[in-house]
């Protein structure tokens, strides 16, 4: 299964939401990436 | 738990070491912080804090229940929260998923038995749970 497509760019998410009508899920991390 | 996510998000992450300020901007004061926004960017729902699998995704199918609920869309919500009460009755959300889809269900249609079915439900599964004792007033 390929990896999930995090985005980097807060407004272009938030964009994608809008248009695809879906919900945003904000991941903050430490981790590795 | 992948195609959970990509199904059901918009998927973004923030580095603290490469994306501090949106750690302000939203508010984030620990790792891992999970926030669900609506489309809208209202934040609907915060994790804060490592979670086994079955407990994380509990709190995603919360998030998506909050959310509904709080678009008025009770049948939504009712599917989600019944989604963990029922599927993952382990899972320390389970007691308060149990609680607000008997909420969602009685908001629904009205109808009364919903809640009092609901305190059955948790004074049976989690007697000690704070959820079972909010739902206490609909004993009767």
């Amino acid at each position: 299964m390929p990896s999930i497509p995090w985005i980097k760019d807060p407004e272009e998410a938030l964009a994608k939401a809008k248009a695809a009508r879906k919900p945003l899920l904000l991941d903050f991390t430490a981790a590795p990436m | 738990m992948k195609e959970f996510i990509t199904d059901n998000f918009i998927p973004a992450r923030f580095h603290i070491k490469e994306n501090a300020a949106q750690f302000d901007r939203f508010g984030a004061q620990w790792t891992p912080t999970i926030l669900i926004l609506d489309e809208s960017g209202v934040e609907r729902h915060r994790i804060e804090g490592f979670l086994p699998a079955d407990d994380f995704l509990a709190q995603l199918e919360l998030g998506l229940a909050k959310l509904a609920f709080q678009h008025n869309d009770y049948k939504q919500a009712e599917h989600w929260f019944h989604e963990v009460c029922e599927g993952l009755g382990g899972a320390t959300a389970a007691p308060e998923a149990c609680y607000w889809e008997g909420v969602s269900a009685y908001k629904a249609d009205n109808q009364a038995e919903h809640l009092h079915e609901t305190y059955r439900k948790l004074s049976q599964r989690y007697p000690d749970s704070e959820w079972a004792k909010k739902a206490s007033v609909w004993a009767g």
